[in-house]
């Protein structure tokens, strides 16, 4: 398996993290001898497993959450009482 | 001497009573503590301020304990040295120019120095136990639903527990007792069977009397020499005291550092996309759209290990490539379990060294992330297994201390108590 640059500016902008020239390369060399690691998973057999889960109930009651003050506090920017975020297009 | 411990150094005090009164406790970053900021050792929430306390830290000021900081770590408790934070490495005391172990290493730093009595460490993949090793500390990874995770803010959801840090086993088992409960807020806290033993300070006992103790030889062959003597003089010591050791074998554990990584980073990649600029995290420098606002925020805001784990993660579940890696994973998490479950039929603990190598020298690491994965060996298989584990202190190499951690059945937080305390 080879990772190329073009492959981790794909992965890069499906995940939304701008990269610099320098990190692209440095992480395609690095990817590549991680994901080669990985390859070893083939060789995993497949396992019956029955899962012990049990649902978590609860009463739906109406009880406090946080203001709208407290929610937006740490917002970078904010306008009204809402969340100010980029133009979507 | 200022080991860097700490993010934040702040004072809130207990009010008393309790348990834990007059006792100081220090707080992993990544643990909502109210009106103080919570960081995560990262630069995207340097300046994060939660508007709640996580359920744990709630649990402490009733037990009466008193609050002194906020731990370093690694940026989002992604590292094994404490190096990856945005706010520098921290020194481990108890070895000069090394690393603390990560990603709980300011923690273990805290109570190594006396700055403060015990600790709070998240263990995602060894993160309380590593340090915990490095440090010369007690460091316990309870079994997954003992603790609350509300408020933790999440690095890999399906892996990772809260976990006590202290100079002595009694220590840690004590601070347990204080934050183990079932939690309405966290869906996946688990009440522990019927008839199993939750009084974890009066297990510090020392008594290891019919005791069996399972060695397995994947997770001791591959270590440091000086690892190995000192982990196999404290099985001597062990067997000297009534404890019969058994040699096991745990085949699964050849792929478990892998399958902890694509799970980990799968987990990552998902829960890191939160941090975008707008309702929390620092904002980038874009005019642009909602895109590329959001993919300079990042870029800003994360260190290189973060965006390496965030990145691989997308890769595994990206089309294609989701049968191969995560699925795979999953399989091999299975089988891990399995293993241990066998295992436990034929023993009462199984010990190996916490760490394989003894604490890397600082600045060592950074280069090579492969190799800073795989000194994770003899951790992760735990997580992936759901299991309880604990790393007590077992003697010192030329180039720092070694630990020895005990791995128990499911909520056998009692038994490994038991048999760390033996080695005091």
């Amino acid at each position: 398996m080879t990772v190329d640059d073009e492959e981790v500016r794909h992965v890069a902008s499906l995940a939304r993290i701008d990269l610099e020239e320098t990190e692209i390369e440095r992480f395609a060399e690095q990817f590549d001898e991680i994901l080669e690691y990985f390859e070893a998973l083939d060789d995993v057999p497949e396992i019956e497993t029955e899962t012990d889960l049990t649902n978590v109930m609860r009463p739906d009651e109406v009880r406090d959450g946080l203001t709208q003050e407290e929610a937006l506090r740490n917002a970078p920017e904010t306008e009204d009482g809402y969340f100010k975020g980029p133009n979507v297009s | 001497m200022s080991y860097n411990a700490f993010i934040t150094e702040e004072t809130i005090e207990g009010d008393g009573s309790g348990p834990l009164a007059g006792r100081t406790v220090a707080i992993k970053d990544n643990i909502s503590t109210a009106n103080v900021r919570t960081t995560c050792g990262s630069n995207t929430l340097a300046e994060y301020v939660p508007p709640y306390d996580a359920t744990v830290v709630e649990r402490l000021f009733e037990a009466g304990a008193t609050i002194v900081g906020k731990t370093n770590m690694d940026e989002f408790g992604m590292g094994t040295t404490t190096e990856t934070s945005a706010f520098g490495p921290t020194e481990n005391p108890a070895a000069d120019g090394r690393v603390p172990g990560g990603s709980s290493g300011g923690s273990a730093a805290a109570v190594a120095a006396g700055e403060a009595d015990l600790a709070l460490g998240s263990d995602t993949g060894g993160s309380v136990r590593c340090p915990a090793a490095f440090c010369g500390v007690v460091g316990l990874k309870p079994t997954y639903g003992l603790v609350s995770r509300y408020g933790l803010v999440a690095y890999a959801n399906s892996l990772e527990q809260i976990g006590p840090l202290a100079p002595t086993v009694g220590g840690a088992a004590e601070l347990l007792d204080v934050i183990a409960g079932l939690d309405p807020n966290d869906a996946t806290t688990r009440a522990p069977p019927e008839g199993a033993e939750t009084d974890y300070a009066a297990a510090a006992d020392g008594d290891v009397g019919g005791l069996t103790i399972g060695v397995p030889t994947e997770l001791t062959e591959g270590a440091d020499d000086g690892v190995r003597t000192a982990f196999e003089e404290s099985i001597t010591e062990l067997e000297r005291q009534g404890a019969t050791i058994e040699d096991v074998s745990l085949p699964s554990v050849e792929t478990a550092v892998q399958a902890y990584y694509v799970i980990a980073m799968s987990e990552a990649s998902s829960n890191l996309a939160r941090f975008d600029g707008v309702r929390y995290g620092t904002k980038g420098d874009s005019d642009g759209n909602w895109n590329e606002s959001f993919a300079a925020a990042r870029e800003a805001g994360f260190g290189e290990e973060v965006k390496r784990r965030v990145l691989l993660g997308t890769y595994a579940l990206s089309a294609g490539y989701h049968d191969k890696y995560y699925k795979r994973a999953q399989d091999a998490r299975a089988w891990v379990k399995q293993d241990f479950d066998e295992t436990f039929d034929q023993v009462d603990v199984v010990a190996s060294p916490t760490m394989p190598v003894p604490p890397f020298e600082l600045g060592e690491s950074l280069d090579d992330p492969l190799q800073m994965y795989l000194a994770d060996a003899n951790t992760v298989p735990v997580n992936l297994a759901n299991l309880p584990a604990i790393s007590v202190p077992a003697g010192e190499t030329d180039e720092g201390p070694v630990g020895i951690q005990f791995v128990g059945p499911a909520f056998g937080e009692a038994t490994i108590i038991r048999a760390g305390s033996a080695l005091e």
